[in-house]
């Protein structure tokens, strides 16, 4: 490599966040603007303006409705879920030091999904469901945890990835045998939606339930960011270089679980976003973590909220999330593969 | 002065031992060379003195203080450890993997400061590799990738380098070229142990050697009274031919 092509890469690197920033600031722009009821920029802005001043905004109560009660949430909750699950994912890739690996690979999403769909059975309650969404991402996760311990061998994280595996394998066999118990004209297609993923019942009283986990975890991980660097060599090196691996392995599993759960519980299945967008970001600002992570956050964020934009604008009815996630990240995820090659640079 | 200390040390893993009455000591400014056949415990040894794996019997000292009563950052800020260079996961730039080994340095927290950042352009300098800071490590040559992996033992500040077969995947010229670097390090008062496969690179760069057979010490002592082709012989079941240079008096051994 010249020296000219590392000056230009480095130039990239520091601006990195600010793009990511940049990216995400249109994102809401256009998220606001976009819909059935079209706003325009000028009356968001008015009303954003006047919500903070505590003023009566200068503007229909229509247009104040769809920015706050209806388009507000729903960004709001595109935001924290994006920034949350490419934190976790980009956290997971580094302490299972495995480009490949998503926020759900302990299991996280498919107990979330087992117990959304038995609160859908049982004919629960909203709340009750994402309750058990919830409850059931950090149970699978525990439990997953509790096995690897138990059988831990030479190689921690490895035998974390096969207890992960397996647990979510059993776990998607429950998903399965509660549809296939579950009344196919009302249960079924609910759960079916659910699974699928979407923000389109986003309320405003959604989002404290949904803040509070995000923000703990993602911020925890933003915290120990800069040692998840030497996280990702190889447990005996690690140690070697001083880390206590063993209770920041924890702490970084319980805080990417933590809002993988919330995610997964106010939104269903996102998938897609948290494998993506670590990519993105090393792409943008390359593998260091400390700048990594807040990039991550940034254009994860900015990568939802487009992509739900989307979801509720391309076609007459509103398109699940997780198939635009899935339509949009495979090519991502494609170009990114064949440009990085081997090293992941 | 004795800056690692180990006294009728048993080693291995939970249910398994692979070692038992094993002393080892190392001064400031030596070399110490841990020779043997494979699976003789080598690098079960080095990860117990380490404080990686915890020892099954007797003591280690690190600058007169026993090992387990030191935390792994205590540990860290001690003894720096080279393990054979593997493969990475991720393109980090040498400097960032220089910039790895301030971990014991830094608060758990913290961002690396000045300070570090200072620390990690000087070990990328003693070692010559600061024109390879920019380089990701995944494109770097076996050699460049070894002194790298130096550079951030350096940068830990440490009193003793322990490394684990410096050489292992070196072609002849860079096996020399890392070993000269690695040993100028003795200058500056560090205890450096490594391992190797190679009786002459003990020969040539160590001032003592441990001869390790089944877990436990063959011979130990000087390099020019511990390395002849008898014991050598014993040591890895094999005849080895003791070759020397009447001039000089060098020495070299050859296998069968």
């Amino acid at each position: 490599m010249s020296g000219i092509a590392l000056a230009g890469a480095r130039a990239v690197r520091l601006g990195g966040p600010w793009l990511a920033l940049l990216a995400l600031v249109l994102a809401a722009a256009l998220a606001f603007g976009v819909g059935r009821y079209p706003v325009s920029l000028l009356d968001v802005a008015r009303v954003l303006l006047a919500r903070l001043t505590g003023h009566a905004p200068d503007v229909a109560p229509a247009v104040e409705a769809v920015v706050l009660q209806i388009r507000g949430p729903r960004i709001a909750a595109a935001i924290l879920i994006g920034a949350a699950l490419s934190v976790a994912g980009t956290a997971f890739q580094g302490l299972f030091r495995n480009p490949l690996v998503s926020p759900d690979i302990l299991g996280a999403s498919s107990g979330a999904a087992l117990g959304a769909v038995l609160g859908i059975w049982l004919s629960l309650g909203v709340l009750a469901i994402e309750g058990l969404a919830f409850a059931g991402g950090l149970l699978a996760v525990a439990c997953v945890y509790a096995l690897g311990a138990a059988l831990s061998g030479r190689d921690p994280v490895l035998v974390l990835v096969l207890a992960g595996v397996v647990i979510g394998s059993l776990l998607g066999a429950g998903v399965g045998l509660i549809k296939s118990l579950a009344d196919p004209y009302n249960q079924l297609p609910a759960m079916t939606f659910w699974l699928l993923g979407s923000l389109s019942a986003t309320h405003p009283s959604d989002l404290l339930p949904l803040a509070g986990p995000v923000v703990l975890g993602t911020g925890l991980l933003l915290l120990l960011r800069w040692r998840l660097d030497v996280l990702s060599l190889p447990d005996e090196e690690a140690r070697s270089l001083g880390l206590a691996t063993g209770p920041l392995r924890v702490a970084v599993v319980a805080a990417a679980t933590l809002v993988t759960a919330a995610s997964v519980a106010a939104a269903g299945i996102v998938g897609w976003v948290g494998l993506v967008v670590p990519h993105l970001a090393r792409f943008l600002v390359g593998p260091g973590f400390g700048r990594l992570i807040p990039t991550a956050a940034l254009l994860g964020a900015g990568t939802l909220l487009t992509i739900d934009t989307l979801a509720r604008t391309v076609a007459p009815v509103e398109v699940p999330l997780g198939i635009l996630t899935a339509f949009v990240g495979t090519p991502v995820f494609l170009w990114l593969l064949a440009r990085a090659e081997r090293d992941w640079s | 002065m004795t800056l690692l200390a180990a006294d009728d040390l048993a080693f291995g893993y939970p249910g398994r031992e692979i070692g038992r009455g094993l002393s080892v000591q190392l001064a400031a400014g030596e070399a110490l060379a841990l020779l043997g056949p494979n699976g003789g415990g080598k690098t079960t040894l080095l990860k117990t003195l380490l404080g990686l794996l915890p020892a099954r019997a007797g003591t280690v000292r690190v600058a007169g203080r026993p090992l387990e009563s030191l935390t792994a950052r205590e540990r860290a800020q001690a003894m720096a450890y080279v393990p054979q260079a593997g493969a990475s996961a991720f393109a980090f730039t040498a400097r960032a993997v220089v910039l790895m080994g301030r971990t014991s340095r830094t608060g758990l927290l913290s961002a690396p400061s000045r300070a570090d950042h200072a620390a990690a352009e000087g070990a990328l300098a003693r070692m010559g590799i600061a024109h390879l800071a920019e380089r990701p490590v995944t494109r770097l040559s076996g050699g460049e990738r070894q002194l790298v992996l130096v550079a951030r033992a350096l940068a830990q500040e440490p009193r003793i380098v322990v490394l684990d077969e410096p050489t292992a995947s070196l072609d002849f010229g860079n096996q020399g070229r890392v070993m000269a670097e690695i040993l100028r390090l003795r200058a500056d008062g560090l205890g450096l142990l490594f391992t190797t496969h190679d009786p002459n690179q003990a020969a040539r760069y160590a001032d003592r050697a441990l001869l390790l057979r089944g877990g436990s010490a063959l011979a130990a002592g000087p390099v020019a009274a511990v390395l002849e082709a008898g014991t050598l012989g014993r040591l890895y079941g094999a005849p080895v031919e003791e070759v020397r240079d009447t001039a000089t008096g060098a020495r070299a051994f050859l296998p069968g």
